[in-house]
């Protein structure tokens, strides 16, 4: 029944797939517009390269980045709610934050940290931190007051109310925001490798650009879109798990 | 059946002149009210919505704070004290990724000083005190309206306290299934004891399951006006019909249809 869902889905990617080696055969520019099986041919070709030297660079910023992400998001979300004065002092500066193109500030923060890992690591950061903290404070708040109230009449101080009903209710927030936050995690280790570093996926497809390789700038690509939706059905598969209760709220 | 012990010193809730009003209100919901509820009395509160029902609760349990007077559960004064009634609101609020037996386990894993295997065995003895047995690991999802209440009870009951605070609790069941757990909550507390303080708008629902009934006449509450019901435990919804039921029935409505009208 769900593959019957994605059908039609499926149907209209494998037109425009078409449509698109259509265009490119016609167009016979693969320096500009590679057809879908010159980019299959050239990941495969680059297959050594892109496997062991790029792809593991790019996880790493990636993996490093989320990591710091997911620990100061929900610290920051923990403070936030355990203190009004804290709520008070960062959430409108979270969520006016949200408004900077933080993608805009890499340049500065290659010239900070120069080819290394880290500056990759602090976009990866930047685009990725400030939504987990919302989500995830947002999850904290959505705890019913009565429900609240209730564990209070119990005789529950602050640590039992967030314990057994703040931290459980977040839960699929925090869900969200993991998945929200992968894609954009990936996004930010790119553009951080593009504007500057020795590996790592994002820098192998502008070297490629250099050398007028249309299909070489789209393999690593279609790697990293690959990899970025692995993830997501990864924590998509271990919420399923978690959170079997999930919707019933 | 004990409860004829009304007023004989002994109370297991009383207030003492107790006002209450909401922060920057000039007008109070509360104005030196006092009352008393007996061991093992099932007292019902009655009055129109929004008249303050629900605000005698909150201070019971010390979710509001009042401004003067003595609260006094259990002879003493609730203030700096926990855990002394267990407070049953108008929806059940079971939390949905808890399996039914943890939701029970909950008042005693805040409360503290109980092994796993004391709560385990509490909760089963529970869980087939009010018919679940069977129910424990299922979620609240799977069970039905009246089910879910039966649960929630059950959890009150768990908190091991001797008052009993519900607030509206049958109010959002369909009719049938209320009327079925007026009937069984009348039979849980002819085995239990417990007191019972229970609020409601529905005045049969009130006269059916009280040995008493207490009216909000008006906002600010200063008198809770107080009637016996007349007729003996344990009792059938046939008791409605008698003659005495239904002329309390009606001058409660007509008392409560005037407090409305002004």
């Amino acid at each position: 029944m769900r593959k019957n869902a994605n059908l039609p889905a499926l149907l209209l990617l494998f037109g425009l797939l078409l449509f698109w080696q259509a265009a490119a055969m016609g167009m016979d520019a693969a320096y500009i517009l590679p057809s879908p099986t010159q980019i299959l041919v050239r990941m495969w070709e680059l297959r050594v390269p892109l496997l062991t030297a790029h792809l593991p660079a790019t996880l790493l910023c990636t993996g490093i980045g989320l990591a710091i992400s997911v620990v100061l998001g929900l610290l920051l979300a923990v403070l936030m709610d355990a203190s009004p004065v804290a709520e008070k002092m960062l959430y409108p500066l979270i969520v006016a934050s949200q408004t900077i193109p933080t993608t805009a500030l890499a340049p500065l923060f290659v010239l900070w940290f120069g080819y290394t890992i880290w500056s990759k690591v602090l976009v990866t950061v930047l685009i990725t931190f400030f939504p987990i903290a919302i989500t995830v404070f947002d999850g904290f708040r959505s705890v019913q007051t009565d429900m609240i109230d209730m564990l209070k009449t119990f005789g529950a101080g602050r640590r039992a109310i967030f314990c057994k009903l703040k931290l459980p209710a977040a839960l699929p927030y925090f869900f969200s925001a993991i998945k929200m936050a992968i894609p954009l995690s990936i996004i930010g280790a790119a553009i951080g490798e593009w504007l500057g570093a020795q590996s790592g996926l994002g820098y192998f497809s502008r070297r490629m650009m250099t050398q007028l390789d249309g299909a070489g700038v789209f393999a690593p690509i279609v790697l990293l879109s690959a990899v970025a939706m692995l993830a997501v059905a990864v924590v998509s598969w271990i919420e399923k798990k978690v959170l079997t209760w999930r919707g019933s709220l | 059946m004990g409860h004829g012990v009304e007023r004989d010193g002994v109370t297991m809730l009383s207030f003492q002149d107790v006002s209450f009003r909401y922060d920057g209100d000039t007008s109070y919901v509360l104005d030196a009210l006092s009352f008393h509820v007996a061991p093992g009395e099932f007292v019902s509160v009655i009055g129109p919505s929004g008249c303050g029902k629900s605000t005698i609760f909150r201070l019971v349990n010390q979710l509001l704070p009042r401004e003067s007077g003595t609260i006094c559960v259990g002879g003493l004064p609730i203030d700096g004290r926990r855990g002394y009634c267990g407070y049953m609101p108008q929806r059940d609020l079971l939390f949905p990724w808890r399996t039914v037996a943890d939701n029970l386990r909950l008042p005693m894993e805040i409360q503290g000083g109980y092994s796993r295997a004391e709560m385990q065995a509490r909760v089963e003895e529970t869980l087939r005190h009010v018919g679940l047995a069977g129910w424990g690991d299922k979620r609240p999802d799977a069970l039905s309206g009246g089910m879910r209440q039966r649960a929630a009870f059950a959890r009150t009951l768990l908190t091991g306290s001797e008052l009993l605070l519900l607030d509206e609790p049958f109010s959002a069941l369909d009719f049938l299934t209320r009327i079925t757990m007026q009937e069984w909550l009348l039979g849980q507390w002819e085995r239990d004891h417990k007191t019972v303080l229970f609020i409601t708008h529905d005045v049969e629902e009130a006269i059916f399951l009280s040995s008493r009934v207490l009216v909000v006449e008006r906002t600010p509450i200063r008198q809770l006006r107080s009637f016996d019901v007349p007729a003996p435990y344990p009792r059938t919804r046939a008791c409605l019909t008698r003659p005495d039921m239904l002329a309390l029935r009606e001058s409660l409505i007509a008392l409560l249809r005037q407090e409305v009208t002004g």
